[in-house]
């Protein structure tokens, strides 16, 4: 893999690059992590996009299939990554905000970490209403 | 030839650099120096020690040696540095390996070809373009330190092209208008006398320019004077989104 596709108009030596250099500096490895947490959350809400289509379907055959998948080790051991590359992936998310939305009081900026303290409100209230609206489900069910 | 100048000097660092002579040679070498070791010395200060004392033949650009102009830029130990703040005593005493900017052609020694960037400056009209054209006789555009303060930390790039040389989108797209083209096109889309937005937005707005960005972040990093390209390349992406969407549902109206 080379810079060889630098325009040729424009002379010099191109030095070869190499297909590892996502490994070479921390903080590259660490944008590329982030960047392959969206595969998992995209991934995952396929995963319960199914399981939601199943439980429309038979009560039975979807506990029997969905419930005992989810109850084994494997469903376990994979949830444990999927929530560490979601968190990933929601802390960095959120930290992008002040970067891209700029809210100017005067000659100064409005501080980065209002906006992002907005978002984990947010995050909050949103998590809080839809385990309120599932703890009310459960009991009236 | 003078006595080498090292009175004072604690010993010595070794500075591995990059050589590259064409026609002569087709390929790069590396060559090793010894060069003295003081406590207040930058790599450019060893770079010149080097061209003074040791090898006239080592071919490099510097000018102010206080990190203003911006011509320095080269990697120092796989970082993309201005040599004349990269200091020795961050280093010593292991060695230090001194190359030419990344993602540039190089055309002799450590000095690299520019000429694309110097393009894209062009092509983004990095430049004042008055929003209301008026003679000399009718006095200066006024602008209100608030004004100012919009887009005044964009304003402060040295065109020293580090960002361009952290940035793995542009070492693997050449085409990629890159951060501090976009900035300074940010500079002048928020400058208050500015009325060469749409004039810049295909350049801008296209699939090699902001659109290419996938938020490394390195530029900001690396950026002396704390420009934070990257700030402004996703400002940029938010603008575009919103003149898109106007687009959309006023096609005739609610210019901006």
């Amino acid at each position: 893999m080379s810079h060889g596709d630098y325009p040729a108009k424009y002379e010099g030596y191109r030095r070869p690059r190499r297909s590892s250099w996502w490994m070479e500096k921390k903080s590259y490895t660490l944008f590329l992590l982030r960047e392959l947490t969206a595969v998992f959350v995209g991934l995952y809400a396929i995963f319960w996009l199914i399981v939601i289509y199943l439980a429309m379907g038979d009560q039975t055959s979807f506990a029997i299939s969905v419930g005992s998948f989810l109850s084994s080790p494997v469903s376990i051991i994979l949830h444990l990554v999927i929530l560490v590359a979601v968190l990933y992936h929601t802390i960095t998310w959120f930290s992008l905000l002040p970067k891209v939305m700029v809210i100017w009081r005067g000659e100064e900026k409005l501080h980065p970490a209002m906006l992002v303290g907005a978002n984990w409100v947010g995050w909050v209230v949103v998590t809080g209403a839809v385990t309120l609206l599932a703890a009310m489900y459960l009991r009236g069910g | 030839m003078a006595a080498p100048a090292d009175g004072g000097a604690r010993g010595t660092i070794s500075l591995e650099v990059f050589r590259y002579r064409p026609p002569e040679e087709q390929h790069p070498t590396f060559q090793t120096y010894e060069v003295p070791y003081r406590e207040d010395w930058v790599v450019l200060d060893a770079l010149n020690h080097i061209k003074d004392y040791i090898d006239g033949t080592l071919t490099y650009r510097w000018s102010c040696r206080m990190g203003v102009c911006g011509s320095c830029g080269m990697m120092v130990n796989g970082e993309p540095k201005l040599t004349c703040s990269a200091f020795l005593r961050n280093y010593y005493p292991r060695k230090i390996r001194v190359e030419p900017l990344v993602n540039f052609p190089v055309l002799r020694d450590l000095v690299i070809n520019m000429d694309d960037f110097m393009d894209k400056l062009r092509e983004v009209k990095a430049w004042l373009i008055p929003k209301d054209e008026k003679p000399i006789s009718e006095g200066e555009y006024l602008q209100t330190p608030g004004q100012l303060a919009q887009y005044k930390q964009f304003s402060m790039c040295i065109n020293c092209m580090l960002c361009y040389a952290a940035c793995p989108v542009y070492g693997m797209e050449p085409r990629f208008v890159g951060p501090a083209a976009i900035a300074l096109a940010q500079r002048y889309n928020l400058d208050s006398r500015d009325g060469g937005r749409d004039e810049r937005a295909e350049v801008i707005s296209s699939s090699e320019g902001v659109w290419e960005c996938t938020f490394v972040g390195e530029c900001s990093v690396v950026c002396p004077k704390h420009v934070d390209p990257a700030g402004a390349i996703q400002q940029a992406k938010l603008a575009n989104t919103l003149d898109w969407y106007q687009s959309l549902l006023l096609p005739r109206g609610g210019k901006r």
